[in-house]
């Protein structure tokens, strides 16, 4: 079966995960999103690529910026941007998906950025265009439920890439709770097959999938032995409010165990960066002190992600 | 057909160029045979603002049609447009299109008191009204569509026009 991501060309066709996206089209895309990050230098900070196009920002999930780095992104290709707030709209009144997809299309849309809650949804609209022979309709997933969200790996990506040069020297290790996160999966899914030789997860054994292992990363379950000499620390968010049952005892007791600390950092080579993908938990998952240190290149991933998105964007947009 | 000597068309060049140069003139090279051209004339010219580039890809008109370039390179424009003497190079003119998008581009950099468009050869085949004030060699006939002329760079840094029958 062909990757439902690629045209019959092997061009990208919509992007729906980075599991199983080759290394080629991963490299492609951080390489087009490079000259884009010079663009403030312009009198006009727009290009023309997609001009007379109709990007829709289709959230059943609230989110300010991802929504709102896709909307910067798109409008600096001069695409014409139409914000769907959809929780708030017709699936309330009873509308399904694909029905609020085709009606969308009936208003002329080129491309789909979706969030949705659940796994699956994107994937489920981008099969949808598929079979109705609206090949010419991308989709783009910006986020669905536990599964995927390829453009924050993409832009983490990126910012290794700029700061670290090359993937295949490095140690990357991923903290908190992994069991809830997409970003986790994406982030995942990208290291491994960009070449970082070890990719750690730290974090209580309640925050992570069964068998983590499988996906091709080492399980530490202490904060100091798995910070120990990397270079890279990726830190996630608590998802408070996907926390149901009894996994946690309580946010300070996470932080004194899993929160990083200067202290815990130090444990890092002295030249490590800390990412976050926001919003974060000031003393829950992260210090203040390291969220606001010289370490952290928190900022600089927001600006990037606008980047990243426009090159994703552009190159579905090309064909 | 015979190529001629890049060396020679480049040094042709910056002698036609030369008298029209001020103070206010840059040069900005188009990707990727353009960058290397202009890199000589600058330091022919000796002129005192920095050498420009850019890469045409995000303005081209067949972008529909083709596609991104695999490899875009992005553009560098290390100067203040706004009122100044641009000069676009590039090392062959065919249909004019590629100094369309690169009008375009520098454009939304500022507003330049004056642009002018230097190239090693015309090859003939216009498809818009384009024409190069500094050109150091025309082509009698227009070249054959199927055939691409354009220029290379060897290690040491030589530059050589190469003909290539696709």
């Amino acid at each position: 079966m062909r990757n439902p991501q690629l045209s019959k060309n092997g061009e990208l066709q919509h992007l729906l995960t980075l599991d199983g996206l080759p290394r080629s089209i991963i490299t492609q895309i951080l390489d087009t999103a490079a000259p884009f990050t010079e663009m403030a230098e312009r009198e006009v900070k727009k290009l023309p690529l997609l001009r007379g196009k109709s990007v829709f920002n289709l959230f059943f999930e609230n989110s300010t910026r991802t929504r709102t780095t896709f909307e910067i992104a798109a409008k600096r290709l001069s695409a014409d941007v139409i914000n769907l707030n959809v929780s708030t709209s017709s699936t309330k009144k009873g509308e399904t998906l694909l029905d609020t997809v085709d009606n969308l299309c009936a208003m002329q849309a080129d491309m789909f950025v979706v969030r949705h809650e659940s796994s699956g949804a994107p994937h489920l609209i981008a099969q949808h265009l598929q079979n109705t022979g609206r090949e010419h309709i991308h989709v783009v997933n910006a986020g669905d439920g536990r599964h995927a969200h390829p453009t924050q790996g993409l832009l983490d990506m990126y910012t290794i890439r700029h700061y670290k040069k090359e993937f295949h020297n490095l140690t990357v290790a991923i903290v908190g709770d992994v069991l809830h996160s997409r970003v986790a999966r994406s982030q995942i899914a990208a290291l491994t097959t960009l070449g970082v030789p070890e990719v750690r997860v730290i974090g209580p054994r309640t925050l992570m999938p069964t068998e983590v292992e499988k996906m091709g990363v080492r399980y530490c379950a202490t904060m100091e032995e798995g910070l120990k000499d990397v270079d890279v620390v990726m830190m996630l968010r608590l998802q408070n409010e996907r926390m149901n049952g009894a996994l946690l005892p309580s946010p300070q007791e996470f932080f004194k165990v899993w929160g990083l600390t200067a202290e815990k950092l130090a444990l890092a080579k002295p030249d490590a960066i800390v990412m976050h993908p926001g919003p974060m938990n000031r003393g829950v998952e992260i210090d203040s002190a390291v969220a606001d240190g010289n370490q952290a290149v928190i900022l600089p991933q927001v600006t990037f992600g606008i980047a990243v998105r426009m090159a994703v964007m552009s190159m579905l947009g090309s064909h | 057909m015979q190529l001629p000597d890049a060396e020679q068309l480049i040094a042709n060049l910056a002698a036609a160029m030369r008298p029209h140069i001020t103070v206010n003139t840059a040069l900005v090279g188009i990707h990727t045979g353009g960058v290397w051209l202009a890199e000589r004339l600058h330091a022919l010219l000796g002129l005192s603002l920095p050498l420009g580039s850019i890469d045409v890809s995000f303005y081209r008109d067949d972008y529909a049609a083709k596609g991104l370039h695999q490899q875009p390179r992005g553009s560098k424009i290390p100067f203040d447009v706004e009122g100044a003497h641009i000069v676009i190079v590039d090392d062959v003119l065919y249909t004019g299109r590629t100094t369309r998008a690169a009008l375009n581009e520098l454009f939304d950099y500022g507003r330049p008191a004056q642009v002018d468009l230097a190239v090693l050869i015309d090859r003939g085949g216009r498809e818009l009204p384009v024409s190069a004030r500094f050109c150091a060699l025309t082509l009698p006939e227009p070249m054959p569509a199927r055939q691409n002329l354009q220029l290379e760079r060897d290690d040491s840094g030589a530059l050589t026009m190469r003909l290539i029958h696709a």
